[in-house]
């Protein structure tokens, strides 16, 4: 059975290897192959499922060594793979949201004539993604960690003709390096301290060194958490990654690889365990980013930009949940794959809007699309009630445990956490009612498309025809089929992990799990909750279902507009690193030229000054020659003749 | 002594290079085969070297060893180890690329040809330069090696300031001077580096009598031969100048980016792959192996300056608005990333140092191959002058970020490999060191990237709308560089396994060991 | 006689011949002079052959007949070539030889 697992890998990646060498033959047929062999590796994973749910709960895990990767004295690098119950939930995940969301891009991408190449950098995502999760050591997870990164950089950049995908691509990419950075300096700290990377041996061995070393360890893993999974102060890459083409958001930029981050924490959880101060730390990060990119959430009017603010703030409820140590472990997977379900299924559903309406994304220029989309219209609003915690949906069952986890963490840090958890409910309900009631009720605002060139945003996905109303039309079944797939998910998944918490159960032999006790009881915590979701619910609905929506947004307070603009933090990233950095190079180039070099010119110039100077006594006459000659000869000897009276 | 394979390896493209300097001007194309075969043949035998060397052998093998000037101790004295015959694939590899890559830089100018080209004289003397380079990589022998360390200036300045880039802002005498400029700064920089190590090579003799690395090693390891400390310190020190101006390590870099600048792309492959790489080879080698102690009271000040040139290189990529000049400055940065894997003195940053050498060599040798062909095109180097040619020509777009990626040390190509390992190795002896050479790698994404995006990302520039994409001999030129980049970054093991027991020879030259974790893991 | 009288004259002759390099502007004069020099020389080595008793001071001045043979060829051939050029044996005019 061990043996499947290496195709998980490789069943995508021949896919990205064939479609990108392919050439132009393969335009025809190119994506179907694509989707097929996602198809495949979900078929593999659903096989290696089926096999371990047969086996007892502790002989599940598998492992797979293909070969020696990097053997250097002391250095021990494999190329292997370990899948177990963690891993299972993740390929899954992976390779079932991805098929679905190939097969929406056959149909979202069917206009493109680039289609083949997007759908050979979506398999080399896959790949990457299910490297990562499937590693067994962290230094072949740091591959499958750059690797989705790469893939992430050339999806967001796929259009590379508009300068603003180029630019948030390779934004993207830096800020992302930044954290990899964080994983560099933990893998190197691992390998000083246990001088070995692989998790076995590390993870079993950390009572055997020094918590300082730990909490160091912990915190770069975090960094390079923040920087995956877009948490503060490494988040502002996410909102401008929402340039790249609408089924790339849902499933790298939503349902997997910004969730690798929360991967990582859960797969540490030994090293966090042993160390408090850095699973305190992760938890505030969680906390801080969970109302961080709701409040941005609130203010964007792009569709995609609202589901990217929502996206930051879900995560950032997972990595609190993964901050609070065994007793959230499983809620932060859960909530991960409950979120993966409905964050697709939202994506999809916009990028079904935005099909149908020339490829706008302002939400002011929607308005009454339910008439005119109704699978749309109902996917999207399962996805929507799922997401604010409707209760009996996906979403309700894995937020609310985060929540009631948060609370029992005890002490004035679980009040403060429990109490940031609750209001982020809050204010998720109000701004997701708000993309539901911008997009879906109220007046058609709908506005004459612009100009191809001119388009906001320029996805090629249907015609544009410019000047005219947009028509809205219900997607293709290619596209409708993945988004009911996903609204099912978002129903069911939730309730059917609680069933007799099997979820937990099923994760408990890798995340080890401890039941937490809010101080206030359970029963009360999801009343809160409920209440919460009402007053989040209520309040958009006084401001944007009771009255008109205006095309032009209104300048709104201080806050609305900071929340515009991300909170001011491209701004500060604008005069701190970008102009900085500048100057810095400018004066650097300069100071290379005329220091460095100059210091050598400057020597290259006084010698030739100088031999300048003694070419005079070269005059072409032989006579002056020959008194220096002679001149010389006398020196000479006279010179001997002292030397030799001395 | 059996068969003088090695000999042959340098004999081969020698002869070859005075065949080709030999074919009459008329049958041009004549000569650009007889190079590119001669070439081949370099490579045949730099595989075979490879496939006869034995890792678990000996430390040095194929050796040769005859007298040369007796009464002076000079030998011809020839031997590889693992580094050596890692470099030597590497420099036989990289040749037929450069050829390929150049067969028309040579070309005699179609319009109002003012200057006389000599098609085959360029052929001529990359093949001279291979020749010494390869021989530099297997003496055994301190003069030898510094003769021919020297020699190879004298090809590369005429390839420098002979045949230079035709894409050029300026006029054409203003182009001629900027040439001129680059080659006799490569010269002098490089001549006086030389020089204070040929102070250095006498002082030796003086000390040791006799040249013979071998001989003079392991005296020095029986304690049969010792050195006064100051002695030692300025004899490693003249020789260490000489590498660094090689290497170049800041602040003796500023010869580079101008000979890169000025020199057509395959040349300045042929300085930044392979000459400079007889510099860190060299400190390795000579700097390690006869001072050790005079290596490890010198090596803070060069960790600093490895530092430097790793973060100054990077930021000063960022500036360049040259595309030639950026990648220069990007591999000033990596050579400073070699200089720190090496001065670690640990397997790993060893290990990974050499690999570097190799992995920096294939990986420059693609971004700047692919560079030299979309300048060629345009006929600018000014990154300004571009923009949107990943529409027009996708294939040559794709390659040239597959190079980029490469210099980025993206895992899952080779620099990565080598470029982890240095930075672990330099972290287990040196935490902070370490931790400031990994900005490093958000550096080379940055200038990488920003590369990328202003070059071939944006809307179709007029200029560069007709642009062919790559050609058959340029796809050809490019795709093995790709796929070795792939093959070595996942299976990097024929490489390591070569390279492992020369590391633990030069580890235990200087008596170092490498750190022992701080808890022996459960295994 | 004492051998030290024709070293005297030796250093007279070769005075001489220095005296005239550096004073005469005419090639051929200049030419002479330097002549002089060479074989005040050669009566040096002579005589130094006869103080000291043994062959090496004559076959030093042999070679130095050989030698100064070969320089007059060449040395005439310039000059006659400078004079057909230039119209002139002075060596003063022949001074754009330099950097």
């Amino acid at each position: 059975m061990e043996n499947l697992i290496a195709l998980l890998v490789a069943a995508p990646l021949l896919g990205a290897a064939v479609l990108l060498c392919g050439g132009r033959r393969l335009d025809k047929t190119g994506h179907w192959l694509g989707t097929l062999l996602a198809a495949v590796s979900f078929g593999i994973g659903a096989v290696l499922f089926a096999d371990m749910l047969g086996k007892g709960a502790e002989d599940r895990a598998l492992h797979q060594k293909l070969f020696s990767w990097i053997p250097v004295e002391g250095f021990q690098a494999d190329v292997a793979f370990q899948l177990d119950q963690l891993s299972m939930t993740f390929v899954l995940l992976i390779s079932g949201v991805g098929t679905l969301i190939h097969l929406y891009s056959v149909g979202y991408m069917e206009h493109d004539e680039r289609r083949r190449r997007f759908f050979g950098y979506l398999n080399l995502f896959l790949a990457a993604m299910l490297l990562l999760v499937l590693a067994d050591n962290y230094l072949l997870l740091y591959v499958g960690w750059e690797g989705v990164g790469l893939a992430s950089y050339l999806l967001i950049g796929f259009w590379q003709h508009k300068p603003s995908a180029a630019t948030a691509a390779k934004k993207a990419f830096l800020v992302n390096r930044v954290g990899d950075m964080g994983l560099s300096i933990a893998i190197m700290l691992m390998f000083t301290t246990f001088g070995t990377f692989a998790f076995g041996p590390v993870l079993s061995s950390v009572g055997e060194t020094s918590e300082g070393t730990l909490t160091a360890i912990g915190l770069m893993l975090l960094l390079a958490a923040c920087g995956k999974s877009a948490q503060v102060p490494l988040q502002s890459w996410l909102g401008d990654a929402m340039e790249g083409p609408t089924p790339v958001s849902a499933l790298i930029h939503a349902a997997t690889m910004v969730t690798a981050g929360v991967y990582l924490i859960v797969r540490s959880g030994a090293i966090f365990n042993a160390s408090p101060d850095a699973q305190l730390v992760v938890a505030i990060v969680g906390a801080v980013t969970l109302l961080f990119g709701a409040i941005v959430g609130c203010a964007k009017d792009d569709i995609k930009k609202a589901l990217a603010g929502s996206t930051m703030s879900q995560i950032g409820y997972m990595v609190l949940a993964a901050g609070l140590g065994p007793i959230g472990y499983a809620f932060a997977i859960m909530h991960l794959v409950t979120h993966g379900f409905f964050k697709a299924g939202l994506f999809l559903g916009a990028g079904s809007v935005m099909h149908a309406m020339n490829d706008e994304v302002d939400m002011r220029k929607y308005g009454g699309l339910r008439r005119y989309m109704p699978v749309t219209f109902a996917t999207f609003g399962l996805g929507y009630l799922a997401i604010i915690g409707f209760p009996g949906l996906s979403g309700f069952w894995s937020k609310d445990k985060i929540i009631e986890a948060a609370f029992a963490k005890g002490g004035t840090e679980g009040w403060i956490l429990g109490g940031v958890a609750l209001l982020g409910a809050a204010i998720t309900a109000f701004y997701m009612t708000r993309v539901m009631l911008m997009t879906f009720f109220g007046e058609k605002r709908w506005q004459p498309a612009p100009d191809a060139d001119t388009a906001p945003s320029a996805e090629p996905a249907a015609e544009h025809r410019a000047g005219e109303l947009p028509h809205p039309h219900e997607s293709p079944k290619t596209m409708t089929i993945p988004m009911i797939v996903l609204a099912f998910g978002s129903v069911f998944a939730g309730g059917l992990f609680s069933l007799n918490e099997s979820f937990v159960k099923w994760l408990e032999p890798v995340t080890s799990f401890e039941h937490g006790h809010p101080p206030i009881g359970a029963a009360a915590v999801t009343g809160a909750t409920v209440v919460a979701l009402i007053a989040g619910v209520g309040i958009a609905y006084a401001m944007y279902g009771r009255r008109p929506v205006p095309v032009v947004a209104p300048r709104g307070s201080v806050l609305t507009r900071a929340a515009r603009r991300d909170l001011l933090q491209d701004d500060f990233n604008h005069v701190v690193l970008v102009r900085g950095g500048e100057h810095l190079t400018r004066s650097l180039v300069y100071v290379d030229h005329s220091l460095v070099d100059g210091v050598v010119n400057g020597t290259a110039a006084s010698v030739g000054g100088l031999s300048g100077r003694l070419r005079k006594l070269q005059n072409g006459y032989a006579r002056s020659y020959a008194v220096s000659m002679f001149g010389g000869t006398a020196v000479l000897i006279a010179a001997t003749l002292l030397m030799r009276g001395v | 002594m059996g068969f003088p394979l090695l000999t042959l390896t340098a004999v081969v493209p020698a002869a070859g290079a005075v065949l080709t300097a030999a074919v009459p001007a008329a049958r041009r194309t004549a000569a650009k085969w007889l190079a590119l075969l001669v070439s081949l043949a370099t490579l045949a035998l730099a595989v075979l070297v490879a496939v006869r060397f034995e890792p678990g052998g000996a430390r040095y093998q194929l050796t040769e060893s005859h007298w040369w000037i007796k009464d002076f101790g000079v030998r011809y004295a020839l031997g590889v180890d693992g580094i050596g015959v890692a470099l030597i694939v590497l420099t036989a590899l990289l040749v037929p690329f450069v050829i390929a890559a150049g067969w028309h830089d040579a070309d005699p100018l179609e319009t109002a040809s003012k200057r006389w080209r000599p098609t085959q004289g360029f052929f001529a003397l990359i093949l001279a330069v291979e020749a010494m380079v390869i021989i530099s990589f297997e003496a055994t022998d301190v003069f030898l090696f510094y003769i021919f360390f020297e020699a190879m200036l004298i090809p590369m300045y005429f390839l420098i300031g002979g045949f230079g880039d035709r894409a050029h802002s300026g006029s054409d005498e203003n182009a001629a001077a900027q040439r001129s400029y680059a080659a006799v700064k490569f010269l002098l920089y490089n001549l006086v580096g030389g020089l204070i190590m040929l102070a250095a090579v006498i002082g030796l003799y003086v000390v040791a009598g006799n040249f013979s690395l071998v001989e003079i090693a392991d005296a020095r390891a029986a304690g049969k031969l010792d050195m006064a400390t100051n002695t030692e310190r300025l004899l490693f020190l003249g020789f260490f100048f000489a590498f660094a101006v090689k290497a170049p390590l800041w602040p003796l870099h500023t010869w580079l980016p101008n000979a890169m600048g000025e020199a057509t792309a395959p040349v300045a492959v042929l300085i930044t792959a392979v000459v400079d790489k007889v510099g860190t080879f060299a400190m390795l080698r000579f700097c390690l192996g006869l001072f050790p102690e005079a290596s490890k009271w010198a090596t803070p000040v060069i960790l600093v300056l490895a530092l430097i040139s790793i973060v100054y290189g990077a930021l000063l990529a960022v500036g360049q608005r040259d595309i030639k000049r950026l990648v220069a400055y990007a591999s000033i940065s990596h050579f400073g990333f070699i200089v720190l894997g090496i001065f670690a003195m640990t397997s790993q940053g060893q290990s990974g140092a050499t690999l570097y050498m190799v992995n920096h060599g294939l990986s420059t040798a693609a971004l700047m191959l692919v560079a030299g062909f979309l300048i060629s095109r345009r006929g600018s180097r000014l990154i300004a002058d571009y923009g949107g040619v990943q529409k027009v020509a996708p294939v040559l777009a794709g390659t040239f970020l597959i190079g980029g990626l490469a210099t980025l040390s993206l895992p899952g190509l080779a620099p990565f490999v080598s470029e982890f390992l240095v930075l672990v190795g330099t972290f287990a002896r040196y935490p902070v060191v370490g931790i400031v050479a990994t900005f490093g790698i958000v550096l080379a994404a940055l200038y990488t990237l920003v590369l990328y995006q202003r070059t071939m990302t944006g809307p179709v520039k007029e200029e560069v709308s007709g642009m062919p994409d790559l050609r058959l001999r340029e796809l050809l030129v490019v795709a093995p560089l790709i796929v070795l980049l792939i093959g070595l970054g996942v299976y990097p093991k024929p490489l390591t396994e070569i390279v492992n027991p020369a590391v633990e020879h030069t580890l235990s030259d200087v008596k170092q060991k490498d750190p022992a974790p701080e808890v022996e893991a459960a295994k | 006689m004492n051998p030290v009288n024709y070293l005297y004259l030796a250093a007279l002759l070769f005075t001489i011949g220095a005296a005239g390099v550096l004073i005469r502007r005419n090639a051929i004069v200049l030419f002479m002079c330097v002549e002089l020099m060479l074989n005040a020389c050669n009566l040096a080595f002579v005589t130094f052959s006869r103080m000291h008793g043994n062959l090496d001071g004559q076959i030093i001045a042999f070679f130095t007949m050989v030698v100064a043979a070969a320089e007059v060829v060449v040395g005439l051939a310039i000059i006659v070539s400078l004079f057909r050029t230039r119209h002139s044996a002075s060596v003063d005019d022949a001074s754009l030889m330099k950097l």
